[in-house]
């Protein structure tokens, strides 16, 4: 080597120089990185270490008229597990499944549900019980990624008397997630999913808290952040009109053997005091997750107990929409109370080239509108329908609502069926093939292109009980809501009521159902003649919508019975309903019956 | 000599022990973990406080030790470590993270330690004797067949381990001493000019530009014309050469340098230790977490944090301020060694300095770089931090042998530091 003093310094120079520039080159990186990005760094690795763990907000507690609680909330537990992947997911579970009952569709829901949120604890059991809890707290140290948490949980203490209105919750479905209204919603959270959780889901779903835990590498959970805790809010409670010692009754009165739908109302507030539809559903048995069994259960049971009979049922109204026809004929000073028809019933009417026949085979002889109403003669009616006209008879149905909602605020209900207008019948049926003649005979009895719901037809029904105007049904308690939907003096209305009452009289269609105690109880029976198939054989369905007490009703009833046969069935079902609800007992007359 | 008192050079071994102190201590807290870890891991910082008294003994040993003698020794111990590097591949065994890689020598079931350690010890001692036995420096690519050979041939043998880690600091170890010795850097670049291409060729514009450069140097510095031809050629080569060898690599290899272009593009596995541990550093800030606080490595994010990963755990406990300690020893260590180089009494003497320095100063480069990823990860171990006895022990037998050379040379026994 070249080894001169002079050049040996020169090269110690450049090589200090070359060593403390890199150095401080070094140390420049290390600054941008610890001092300048390192708020980027700080939030990764507390990404890293800390995992939001959510507490579940109690949903808000629904209750009836009087206080009493219809919905609420108990403890329960949830297991979730913190997975870092797919796989080590799968394990957990697998390892589980040695330990506790753990079905394949359980498993495979949890895989779901990682995948929709990868960064939430994964949801395995929504509601354990506390044996299994104890089980899993027992083989804590097997199991490090699990978070057992006590949840509240949804309880309805009627269960199934409820469930046709307060519907149930679950969890967020992933079709639900894509919805805008919620946006806000995580995977794995309970959301109201049928009836008033569903309606009212934006007041009852409380706001979430959360809490972290502190992970390792592996997704072990270490130690718990206790600082960090975010409490949970309880969302507001719901005051409804519901009375729910009648709501119990009517489950209790529907029984096992009743097939049907019934709905009691407030006709001048409007208040649903009780809904129902027979068979019903245990509302608790879907918190948390419904089970396999017991859905397919529900789902092929023949008299479908999914299927809300007062809300989504629609079913020819029969004889009950006669009060329509009469209240058209009034209100167009076509007919009065005491007017009789051209033809007197002797069984038949003949219109075309057919005979229409009355339900009555003997025929009812020459009857007053007030008669016929209480008699229910059809071929009063016909010849009633005949006189307003089709024209008529389809603008005082829309007039009177019988093509739209009822618009109680629960989701299930279904728009009747009902022609809208006079075009109606030429886009169903073609220009050619139908006659004005036969569909105003069909439609002036309550039959044809007519299909209403329980609550429609009770909504229908509080105008006839007070001044003419329909109540809107509301479940929830807030302002009334009323609507003037025919234009009849208060004598005509008066009048009416009167007919009304003599159904369930001596000598009316239902005069067994007739109220003791002096109190006048007014309605009108019906028969759904055209048969839904059931298992190929035809049945009629019964109905009986009605008020009382007659002069100042307090109370609307609606009830339909699938293949109930004649309405005087569901006549003595609403009379005790509406007993029950005003604190009389109906009086049993034997009396021969009718339509 | 045995009688006769040797006077310390203060700075660098204060420098040497507080690092080896420092070190030690963050050894320590590599082990503090919040989740169940391997119980040598835990235990490692006794191990390595061992080795290090171990190395404080060798260190006095080896100061006591004349140059001359070193000297006399450096082919007998170059010819016996080429022996071992030779017969590693088969008496060798893996061990930890790299059994796949046979580079320990254990008797009877005991690990000795790793050849390649001793094996940059000696060959500084070799390359020194080598360039320190002519008068002038090699004045052209002929003239470095030598040194090429001294280097080469561990070099292949520890290549072929694979350790690419230990082939670059003897490469580093090479060009150092080659610097030192007086080459004209100009040669020295021609001479570093195949591995630049070899870099370059990722980028056909990069390399292009390069090779008109190489050209217009060749031209100016007007070698030998078969030198020229010769240094041309082996660029092209490398350019050619290039996807072939990218192709031999081993997948891990491959990934590793993708990885180092862009961590994200695996970040779960081949990216994971290079994200964590800028995570960990990234986080440190000022003053750090707290010594032994560190999340990223109590909770187990952090890989090997008591060996290649040691100064994410420094920077992540202790912050900037304590990277800039770190770093602010070390750099007093270089300074310090260029210093007892200088005024080294030989030529000999002072080429070992400064090959002593140039393994540690390429080791702490590549280390540190590698955990902010400025470099791509290679198994390299930080001097005196990472946990590792045969280093610990050759990094103070280097410091004794420092001490001597600082004894010997001028300013030694009535400089300043001279006691």
């Amino acid at each position: 080597m070249s080894f001169h003093p002079n050049e040996v310094s020169r090269r110690a120079r450049a090589a200090a120089l070359i060593c403390t520039g890199l150095i401080v080159l070094l140390i420049g990186a290390f600054f941008r990185a610890q001092i300048l990005r390192n708020q980027q760094w700080v939030l990764m690795s507390e990404e890293n270490r800390l995992r939001e763990v959510p507490i579940a907000a109690p949903r808000g507690t629904i209750y009836d008229r009087k206080g009493k609680i219809i919905a609420e909330n108990v403890v329960g537990y949830t297991v979730s597990v913190l997975a870092q992947s797919e796989d080590s997911l799968r394990g957990t579970l697998r390892r589980l499944a040695g330990t506790i009952q753990l079905s394949p569709q359980q498993s495979d829901l949890a895989v779901r549900r990682y995948r929709r949120a990868p960064t939430r604890p994964t949801v395995i059991l929504n509601d354990a019980s506390f044996d299994i809890v104890s089980v899993l707290e027992e083989h804590r140290v097997d199991f490090p990624s699990l978070i057992i948490m006590s949840a509240p949980k949804r309880f309805y203490p009627d269960g199934p008397a409820v469930a046709p209105f307060v519907g149930y919750t679950g969890e967020i479905s992933e079709t639900e997630l894509l919805l805008p209204q919620f946006a806000a919603y995580k995977a794995g959270q309970q959301v109201g999913k049928q009836g008033l959780e569903k309606e009212y889901e934006a007041i009852l779903h409380g706001q979430e808290g959360s809490r972290y835990v502190e992970v390792d590498a592996r997704g072990r959970v270490v130690r718990e952040q206790g600082a960090q805790e975010r409490k949970a809010k309880q969302a507001g409670s719901l005051q409804t009109n519901i009375d729910l010692e009648l709501q119990q009754y009517m489950y209790q009165l529907f029984a096992d053997s009743l097939v049907g739908g019934a709905v009691a109302m407030d006709p001048n507030s409007g208040g649903v005091l009780a809904l129902y539809s027979n068979p019903s559903y245990d509302p608790n048995k879907f918190t948390g997750g419904v089970s396999f069994a017991y859905y397919d259960s529900l789902r092929t049971n023949p008299k479908r107990p999914l299927y809300n009979k007062a809300l989504q049922g629609l079913y020819p109204p029969g004889s009950t929409w006669k009060l329509a026809t009469a209240a058209m004929g009034l209100q167009d000073d076509v007919v009065t109370l005491d007017s009789h028809m051209p033809q007197s019933c002797n069984g038949y009417y003949y219109f075309g080239n057919r005979a229409w026949r009355c339900w009555e085979k003997a025929g009812h002889g020459s009857l007053s509108l007030m008669g016929a109403i209480s008699k229910s003669c059809d071929v009063y009616f016909y010849q009633l329908g005949l006189k307003l006209g089709l024209s008529r008879l389809v603008a005082g149905g829309v007039q009177m609502g019988f093509d739209k909602k009822a618009g109680i605020d629960l989701p299930e209900e279904l728009r009747p069926k009902f022609p809208d207008r006079l075009q109606y019948f030429n886009q169903k049926y073609g220009a050619r093939n139908w006659t004005a003649g036969a569909v105003v005979l069909n439609m002036s009895i309550g039959q044809g292109d007519n299909a209403q719901s329980v609550l429609n037809m009770a909504r229908f029904y509080t105008a006839l009980a007070t001044n003419g105007e329909a109540a809107k049904p509301e479940i929830v308690r807030r302002r009334p809501e009323r609507a003037k939907i025919m234009n009849l003096s208060p004598q005509q209305l008066e009048e009416l009521r009167k007919a009304m009452m003599g159904v369930v009289s001596a000598g009316g269609t239902a005069a067994s159902a007739a109220l003791g105690g002096g109190v006048a109880l007014a309605g009108k029976t019906g028969t759904a003649q055209t048969a839904s198939l059931d298992r190929g054989k035809t049945c009629d369905h019964a109905w009986f919508v009605g008020f009382a007490p007659a002069e100042a009703p307090k109370v609307v009833v609606a009830v339909m019975l699938e293949c109930g046969g004649h309405g005087f069935l569901a006549a003595r079902v609403a009379s005790a309903i509406i007993g029950k609800y005003l604190g009389v007992t109906p009086v049993l007359l034997m009396q021969t019956e009718g339509d | 000599m045995a009688r006769s008192k040797v006077s310390v050079d203060w700075v660098l071994v204060v420098s040497a022990l507080l690092l080896s102190l420092y070190g030690i201590a963050i050894v320590y807290s590599a082990g503090q973990s919040d989740i169940p870890i391997a119980g040598y891991i835990r235990n490692a910082w006794k191990q390595q406080s061992i080795w290090f008294l171990l190395g404080l003994i060798g260190a006095y040993a080896m100061s006591r030790a004349s140059v001359r003698m070193i000297e006399w020794m450096a082919v007998p111990l170059y010819a016996f470590t080429t022996l071992l590097l030779v017969l590693l591949p088969f008496i060798g065994k893996g061990a930890g993270t790299a059994a796949g890689v046979k580079s320990w020598l254990v008797v009877g079931g005991v690990r000795l330690g790793q050849p390649s350690e001793i094996a940059k010890l000696t060959v500084v001692l070799m390359l020194g004797k080598l360039l320190a036995s002519s008068k002038d420096p090699p004045k052209s690519l002929v003239d470095l067949w030598k040194p090429a050979l001294v280097v080469g041939i561990p070099w292949l043998l520890i290549m072929a381990q694979p350790d690419l880690g230990t082939g670059i600091v003897f490469v580093g170890i090479f060009f150092a001493m080659l610097f030192w010795s007086g080459i004209s850097w100009r040669l020295l670049l021609l001479l570093a000019s195949p591995v630049v291409s070899l870099i370059l060729t990722f980028n056909t514009q990069m390399w292009g530009a390069w090779f008109l450069l190489l050209l217009a140097l060749v031209l100016w510095y007007k070698p030998y014309l078969w030198e020229g031809v010769f240094l041309v050629g082996a660029n092209v080569v490398m350019g050619v050469v290039a996807p072939l060898l990218w192709e031999g690599m081993k997948p891990y290899q491959q990934n590793r340098l993708r990885v180092f272009l862009d961590p994200s593009v695996d970040p779960r596995r081949s990216g994971y230790h290079v994200i964590q541990s800028q995570v960990a550093i990234g986080s440190g800030g000022w003053f750090g977490k707290g010594y032994t606080a560190g999340t990223q490595k109590r909770l187990a994010f952090l890989p090997e944090q008591h060996t290649d990963f040691i100064f994410s755990v420094l920077g992540e406990e202790l912050g900037f301020l304590g990277v800039v300690v770190a770093l602010t020893l070390f750099l007093t260590l270089f300074l310090r060694i260029i210093k007892i180089a200088e005024r080294a009494n030989d030529s000999f003497s002072s080429l070992v300095a400064f090959g002593l320095l140039a393994s540690w100063f390429v080791h702490v480069l590549v280390n540190v770089s590698m955990t902010l990823n400025l470099m791509p990860i290679t198994g390299i171990p930080l001097p005196f931090f990472s946990y590792g006895g045969s280093f610990m022990l050759a990094s103070w037998l280097a410091v004794g042998v420092l001490v001597r050379i600082a004894h010997e040379g001028r300013g030694g026994k009535h400089g300043p530091f001279a006691i």
